[in-house]
């Protein structure tokens, strides 16, 4: 109690101020807040109800995925198949569906699917001793495959009725809503939780968390069937905003953008550290490129390698930030 | 009465390792409120006892004694239910976790709740506490370990394994790779903890002088068995030193 005044304190206050202007993630975001400046000049159509529920749309399945991802990256792991994952969600649900399942209960029985999957590359991963890149890119062709054959490569229709879909995905903000309630519960995890702070100290000092006795297989399997199951909640959200799902939806791509946005918002990638709120400054910034540029009517083409080199800054300044904070330990 | 209890007792030790032979009938006592010194080359089988004595590994034969009563440690956690604690080499901290977070890993404090939230303020509070209590400086329990030096993480270390209530302390070379001044920090540190009387220490050192002006005993390992063993005020470096060269002698 007697530290609770001194927190409160201008002073305190300001060092707070101070430190959070320091984190990797005040950077992106000032960029971000910038960027869509910019386009709002160079385009007035940026800040409408319309342009901004699309650019929530951007926004939010790469959110979902990051905050998994972040997870990974932060004990040393990485999961490349949660695109494919994505993808598979919906066809579960469908399929379930169809088997004659409520709506609700068919999208249960899809996120236990992908947690099942996710445990599945946990498993493989630690017993094996197979690295995660490995076991997920393996994990990638064989879940593509398995939607591919479920849906025989065709696509399907949603089921549900007005009102779930609109909560789901249908009404243009909805995605973005699931997007930061799995933020803001993820961010009290990773912060405020033993789980979160095993995380950090496993991807830190394995020694160290070992000696400690942290259960450090159970952690990194339970954070690989998170992220699973995060890409299947994505997968199922922008089924129900489409209205139809295809079996080559997200895909890498959205992994990727998953991972992206952890990176670019200051995860490391060596492991060891990371915010989720920093994921979802990453992915803003990822789309409110994405969004503006789609808008000034640029090239697709040229898209790519706008933003390819923006995440190949974005790894290098990570890159650099990490070596200087070991120099700093050293 | 509490300073002359004794806390911890090997009984004839053996360990082998395929055909090493690591221990080969190895006896030692430690007292509350002693510092024991074990000096000796490397495949001495210092480590080795130190990780029995920790419940890393199981002795082949001979007894332990906790508190005068023979126990089997068979895990790191069965000896920790003894207040049986080690400080190792590799330090064992994670260097981008802050001070406090170090000080509690995995025994962290929670929130009362069904949400299990850290309680990062007591763990805030007790953790400056703990270190204002044996006299640690560090610039702010907040920053990163890896900020610190080495000798300000090793006073961390030996921290931790205080505040979980060690009992029986256990130091892998406590003074490698620092300089003089950071030793001595580490150093004062020991003595304190000494002077409170209720924990025994136990270190491996390689450097005799600063091991004799720690400890009040040493004893020297040589292929697993213990050759010498006197108080520190009735040896010397010289003496220690001569008895390390004989033995060179008559392997040449």
């Amino acid at each position: 109690m007697a530290i609770q005044p001194a927190t409160l304190s201008a002073r305190g206050v300001a060092r707070r101020a101070h430190g959070l202007l320091l984190r990797p993630e005040a950077g992106v975001f000032i960029v971000s807040v910038v960027l869509v400046l910019y386009f709002q000049v160079a385009n007035a159509n940026f800040l409408t109800d319309a342009n901004l529920q699309t650019l929530s749309q951007f926004v939010a399945a790469p959110v979902i995925i990051a905050c998994g991802e972040i997870m990974l990256l932060i004990c040393r792991e990485i999961d490349l198949s949660v695109g494919q994952v994505f993808a598979l969600a919906p066809f579960v649900m469908s399929d379930a569906h169809a088997a004659g399942l409520p709506v609700v209960a068919a999208i249960l029985v899809a996120l236990l699917v992908c947690a099942l999957i996710g445990l599945a590359i946990g498993l493989i991963t630690i017993w094996l001793e197979v690295p995660s890149f490995i076991t997920t890119l393996g994990m990638l062709f064989l879940v593509t495959g398995v939607t591919l054959t479920i849906s025989r490569g065709f696509p399907a229709n949603t089921p549900g009725g007005p009102l779930l879909t609109n909560i789901l995905g249908g009404w243009g903000y909805a995605e973005i809503v699931w997007a930061l309630i799995a933020v803001a519960i993820m961010h009290v995890v990773l912060r405020h939780t033993r789980w979160g702070l095993h995380t950090v100290a496993i991807g830190g000092n394995l020694t160290a968390a070992a000696e400690a006795g942290i259960a450090i297989n159970r952690i990194k399997i339970g954070n690989f069937v998170l992220t699973s199951t995060l890409g299947g909640l994505a997968g199922l959200l922008e089924a129900f905003r489409i209205g139809s799902t295809d079996p080559l939806a997200g895909g890498s791509t959205i992994m990727f953008l998953g991972v992206a946005s952890g990176i670019i918002g200051g995860t490391a990638l060596g492991g060891g550290s990371g915010t989720i709120i920093g994921g979802l400054v990453g992915a803003i910034l990822l789309g409110v490129l994405q969004d503006g540029f789609t808008l000034q009517g640029i090239n697709a083409f040229t898209f790519d390698i706008i933003i390819g080199a923006a995440i190949l800054i974005a790894m290098i300044a990570n890159i650099r930030i990490a070596r200087r904070r070991q120099r700093g330990g050293e | 009465m509490s300073d002359v209890a004794e806390a911890i007792r090997a009984e004839a030790l053996t360990k082998r390792f395929g055909s090493v032979t690591a221990l080969a009938g190895v006896s030692i006592a430690l007292k509350r409120g002693e510092t024991l010194g074990i000096l000796g080359d490397n495949g001495a089988g210092k480590s080795t006892l130190i990780k029995i004595l920790t419940g890393y590994h199981q002795p082949d034969s001979g007894q332990l004694f906790v508190d005068g009563k023979p126990v089997r440690l068979g895990s790191v956690d069965e000896a920790r239910a003894f207040g049986i604690e080690c400080v190792y080499q590799d330090l064992a901290l994670v260097n981008g976790l802050s001070v406090y977070h170090n000080l509690f890993l995995n025994r962290e404090l929670l929130r009362p709740g069904l949400l299990r939230l850290l309680d990062h303020a007591a763990m805030r509070r007790r953790a400056a506490e703990a270190l204002a209590e044996i006299g640690v400086n560090v610039p702010s329990i907040e920053i990163e370990v890896g900020a610190l030096s080495g000798g300000q993480r090793q006073a961390i270390a030996v921290a931790r394994a205080v505040c979980s209530k060690a009992r029986i302390l256990l130091l892998d070379e406590p003074l490698a790779a620092m300089g003089a001044r950071e030793a001595q920090q580490i150093i004062r540190l020991i003595e304190r903890l000494k002077a409170r009387g209720d924990i025994a220490i136990a270190m491996i050192a390689h450097n005799y002088a600063q091991t004799l002006e720690i400890c009040d005993r040493v004893i020297l390992m040589q292929h697993g068995c213990v050759t010498f063993e006197s108080a520190t005020a009735a040896t010397s470096a010289a003496e220690l030193l001569e008895i390390v060269r004989r033995e060179y002698r008559q392997r040449a």
